[in-house]
């Protein structure tokens, strides 16, 4: 089944091309990995998808709607969640009240009361259920990540975006994140799709499928580990052989 | 629903109402005049200081201009008693209606500016309106409009109009202080929390900022509009410099920030310690004419070294002050 779809999407600001006649779909319970360098049009592609830009070019549809120019704060209700490359707590609130918000808003659409009952949920899951009293802007930066990550699956989206969540945590951190997020997608049939600049091993052991981006356009796209090894791939991120 | 409900009997939002309602019986069972002028005065910094307390505390929009509505509130329901005789009540209804009309109307331009460029506009709105009613030849022009007695024999006598404005006062302070706590323990009041952190962030996360922005603005202008109809109603005239004072609007802005914005409590306490800080500095001859300026410093050293205020400041340091003070 299908659940996102891009169809020739394209982005221009002012005289440069962010992202270039890109198409790509997304199947429900699909974990997919997004890479490419920095500037390679990552992150616009993201808020394409998110409703933070509208496409000069090509449409986008979710579970076949198009939402090409939807409103972003209405496609969260639709089952869209995602995070920030650069997490942004609602810092005066209690961690708790973060991932409420989360409920309360997403797909899940909870009550106030029930709202907080999942937010004690989600942060049991990922490990800062202790931090649920204290002040997000107090949290450290893993607890940051972690804390959106929560607030986002309390969404209860079909739908997660991931935007460079593993980058700056230690390995055994990203293991741990990894499998949490492998186990929720399977209990609560989610697609995730994961951008990433470097971190080619989480990617490995995380998605089933790849799309590489390069310059504003969809460079490959196939299984992790055939795309991966592509010597235009290995080219981009290491150079060319000069002799 | 039935969530706010339950809200209404909890204990951080009884005890502060019980405050509210014995201060206010005080001045009727002593029979007090100087006790009724000081508590009213009281009572509409609490009415005042709440309703701005949803725009600026939730919200995180420095509405600094916000006394236009009192100013509008003031002058549709004095107009209305003026030329037609209504009665205070449905006026003061009507004042507040037109000001969540034209909050309404002006959030559609000011609400999509952010920062400073929001409150400088505000300051300008409130400017402009001035400038308009001071031209408005039906509405007395800069020298405004007087009550002719009469109007108050309606009431049973102008010692009676007065303690209705009194109790009317009263009423309000109490209504926009429980509106202030559903609204902070409702959906729409962590809505509102989420664009005040990050109003990016709430867009992605579902929140239709737009919406929620331009309800929390029409009711803190709401409030204010009945405010200034009780407050004229009582005075008995209402002129442009008064109704459009941007001094009380400073006044509203420090007693938010002094009690602890985005509290119930807060702006209560802000109230009570505004009214106190300014009455002994102006019955002082060294201070006389220096009152706000005192306020000034008091207001620069807070947002230095205590921005969440005297209430944010208690939660903080005091777990169990959390439970009971809202």
């Amino acid at each position: 089944m299908e659940l996102l779809r891009l169809e020739n999407v394209t982005k221009r600001f002012g005289g440069l091309v962010a992202v270039n006649k890109v198409s790509f779909t997304v199947e429900k319970g699909e974990a997919i990995g997004i890479v490419g360098p920095n500037g390679s049009g990552k992150t616009t592609l993201y808020n394409l998808i998110n409703g933070v830009y509208f496409p000069d070019e090509g449409r986008i549809y979710f579970e076949g709607q198009d939402i090409t120019e939807l409103p972003t704060h209405a496609r969260a209700p639709l089952g869209m969640a995602r995070t920030f490359q650069i997490p942004r707590p609602f810092g005066g609130a209690t961690t708790r009240e973060n991932v409420a918000v989360g409920a309360m808003f997403g797909h899940a659409k909870a009550s106030v009361d029930e709202a907080l009952e999942i937010a004690d949920e989600y942060l049991k899951l990922v490990g800062i259920y202790d931090k649920g009293d204290v002040e997000a802007a107090r949290l450290t930066p893993l607890e940051k990540k972690l804390m959106e990550v929560a607030r986002a699956l309390a969404m209860k989206p079909k739908l997660l975006l991931l935007d460079e969540v593993m980058a700056g945590m230690n390995p055994s951190d990203i293991d741990q994140l990894i499998e949490l997020l492998k186990r929720v997608k399977e209990e609560e049939d989610i697609s995730i799709v994961s951008m990433v600049e470097h971190l080619m091993h989480a990617i490995t052991k995380f998605a089933e499928r790849v799309i590489v981006m390069h310059q504003g356009e969809k460079l490959l796209e196939g299984p992790t580990m055939e795309v991966l090894n592509h010597p235009k791939v290995v080219e981009i991120y290491l150079g060319k052989k000069v002799v | 629903m039935k969530d706010s409900l339950k809200n209404l009997t909890d204990v951080s939002l009884l005890w502060l109402l019980a405050i509210i309602a014995v201060m206010a019986v005080i001045p009727p069972i002593t029979n007090s005049i100087t006790m009724r002028e000081d508590i009213f005065l009281i009572l509409q910094y609490i009415a005042l200081a709440a309703s701005l307390n949803i725009i600026l505390g939730f919200t995180g929009y420095v509405s600094f201009g916000h006394i236009v509505y009192y100013g509008i509130g003031g002058y549709v329901a004095f107009a209305l008693m003026y030329f037609y005789g209504i009665h205070l009540i449905p006026a003061m209804i009507a004042g507040g209606i037109v000001c969540a009309i034209i909050a309404y109307l002006l959030g559609e331009a000011v609400l999509r500016l952010r920062g400073a460029y929001f409150a400088i506009a505000t300051i300008g709105i409130n400017e402009a309106v001035k400038a308009l009613v001071n031209n408005l030849e039906f509405l007395g022009g800069s020298a405004g409009l007087f009550f002719n007695f009469k109007i108050y024999q309606n009431y049973g006598g102008a010692g009676n109009a007065i303690w209705l404005a009194y109790y009317l006062m009263a009423i309000l302070a109490i209504v926009v202080i429980t509106s202030n706590y559903l609204i902070k323990k409702s959906k729409f009041g962590l809505g509102l929390m989420s664009i005040r952190e990050d109003e990016d962030a709430a867009i992605v996360l579902g929140i239709d900022t737009k919406k929620y922005k331009s309800l929390a603005y029409m009711l803190s202008a709401f409030f204010p509009g009945m405010v200034g109809a009780i407050f004229f109603f009582k005075n008995g005239n209402i002129e442009p410099v008064n109704a459009f004072h941007l001094l009380k609007s400073i006044e509203m802005i420090f007693m938010v920030v002094l009690g602890g914005f985005g509290t119930v409590t807060g702006p209560f306490v802000g109230s009570l310690l505004y009214e106190r800080i300014r009455g002994l500095l102006l019955v002082n001859p060294l201070f006389k004419d220096l009152h706000m300026a005192v306020a000034g410093i008091i207001l620069l050293l807070l947002i230095l070294f205590v921005p969440s205020g005297v209430i944010g400041y208690l939660r903080d340091k005091v777990a169990i002050l959390r439970r009971y003070v809202e």
